[in-house]
């Protein structure tokens, strides 16, 4: 995944570059398989295949080839920097958490036990987020809903009268 | 379905679709149903719904797919997925609090079984498998328009 | 404690991508990429040796589940990130169309 990735950010052609974050993504859903979460598996495959149909749309006719120049010292350094620094403070917080493979699951023990009981769901993951955990669902559906208005307002064109008046 | 030769993708391709988007958007209703019995749920299911109608639009061309689903249907359907999913939550007024589970809880492991559980993923599924296609939509939209300004 | 390291250089890959390149689309795959690194961690603070999926079955009596809270939340997190992409990638062809160019040193013409 770690190789995709950085073919992904280095190669010069954009079409390239955008079928290995397709090959990243693919990768995750593996991933996602291996550590027993079905639900996110299947999420992230078509997730995944809608992502790449998105970019490859806006990429396929607009590729342009691309110069290095100028203040490229200052611009390594600086971002060295500012990486080191991130990593420092992330491993100091990455030391604190409970060894892999052992969770505490303080809430999740009491979801786990009466999740059927109250909910009648099977699929524990769905009573989580449909019953438990509603507000959040709901707060998504915003964020989407606030998505597609955005896309519908930026992506408009003026209708064909307007056209008209402005030639 | 039209058959023109100069829209859209060469012909096997448009064989190939005629045959399978029936079965994708049966597929992806399945996914919405059975969300509370396997995985799945809503959101995946949304978004097969939203592929089996992006298929469409690939292999046929833009105008075939805009007289079955237009821009304004497909607006008006999300809106429509949005507030079903509010009026859900409204319903749990009846029982006390927001967002409670009111409906009977029959045994599990039947379709019928998990209350409010199943109209709640079939109203995100709606939403979220129409305001992607009208993402789509938007998309292509634009490209048709800047080719007939030039 | 290796793959939490793995998953953070998978994030410090997108971390670069998004701070040097000059290309809008190549700064869009950086942002892309340090989601996918999000959602794998937090899959990963969930997991449970020897557990299983959190789903009942009708014949067994599963003891040992994978923490469902996690999971709950990064299948919110997935979806969002297609429209974070999505209205990014059309505030992209909307500067394509008016500047002619993806390259960000370009755009500086501002409104006013």
């Amino acid at each position: 995944m770690i190789f995709a990735a950085i073919v992904a950010i280095e190669v010069k052609d954009l079409l390239s570059s955008v079928i290995a974050v397709g090959a990243v993504g693919f990768a995750l859903c593996l991933a996602f398989l291996i550590l027993k979460a079905p639900d996110l598996a299947i999420t992230q495959l078509v997730v995944e295949i809608l992502c790449l149909i998105i970019l490859i749309r806006a990429t396929i006719k607009r590729d342009l080839p691309l110069v290095i120049e100028g203040r490229w010292v200052f611009n390594t350094v600086s971002t060295l920097v500012f990486v080191a620094v991130f990593l420092f403070f992330a491993w100091t917080a990455l030391r604190e958490l409970p060894l892999f493979g052992e969770p505490i699951m303080a809430v999740a023990k009491k979801y786990l036990e009466e999740g059927t009981a109250k909910t009648g769901a099977v699929n524990l993951v769905t009573a989580v987020i449909l019953d438990f955990r509603a507000y959040d669902t709901l707060g998504e559906a915003t964020v989407l809903f606030t998505s597609v208005i955005g896309i519908m307002a930026i992506l408009r064109r003026p209708g064909r009268k307007k056209r008209e008046a402005l030639k | 379905m039209i058959n023109n030769p100069k829209t859209g993708m060469t012909l096997i391709v448009k064989t190939i679709t005629r045959l399978t988007i029936g079965l994708i958007l049966l597929f992806g209703i399945y996914i919405i149903l059975h969300g509370h019995l396997s995985p799945g749920g809503g959101f995946a299911g949304g978004v097969i719904v939203a592929l089996s109608f992006v298929h469409m639009m690939l292999a046929f061309g833009k105008d075939v797919a805009v007289t079955k689903v237009s821009k304004n249907i497909a607006s008006n359907l999300e809106s429509i997925g949005a507030l079903m999913f509010l009026s859900v939550a409204l319903l749990g007024f009846l029982g006390g609090t927001f967002f409670l589970n009111v409906l009977p809880k029959g045994s599990p492991f039947r379709l019928f079984s998990a209350g409010t559980i199943i109209l709640s993923n079939i109203s995100i599924g709606i939403k979220v498998g129409v305001g992607l296609f009208a993402i789509f939509l938007a998309l292509v939209i634009l490209e048709r328009a800047k080719k007939e300004d030039e | 404690m290796s793959l939490y390291l793995l998953c953070l250089a998978l994030f410090c890959v997108g971390l670069y991508g998004v701070l040097r390149k000059r290309n809008i689309v190549k700064i869009i795959v950086g942002l892309g990429i340090m989601e996918y690194a999000m959602n794998l961690f937090f899959v990963l603070l969930g997991f449970r040796f020897h557990g299983r999926a959190p789903i009942l079955a009708q014949d067994q009596n599963i003891l040992n589940m994978v923490d469902p809270l996690p999971q709950a939340l990064v299948l919110t997190s997935i979806v969002i990130g297609l429209g974070i992409t999505a209205l990014v990638i059309s505030i992209a062809i909307r500067i394509y169309e008016r500047y002619g160019t993806f390259d960000i040193t370009k755009i500086k013409k501002l409104r006013g």
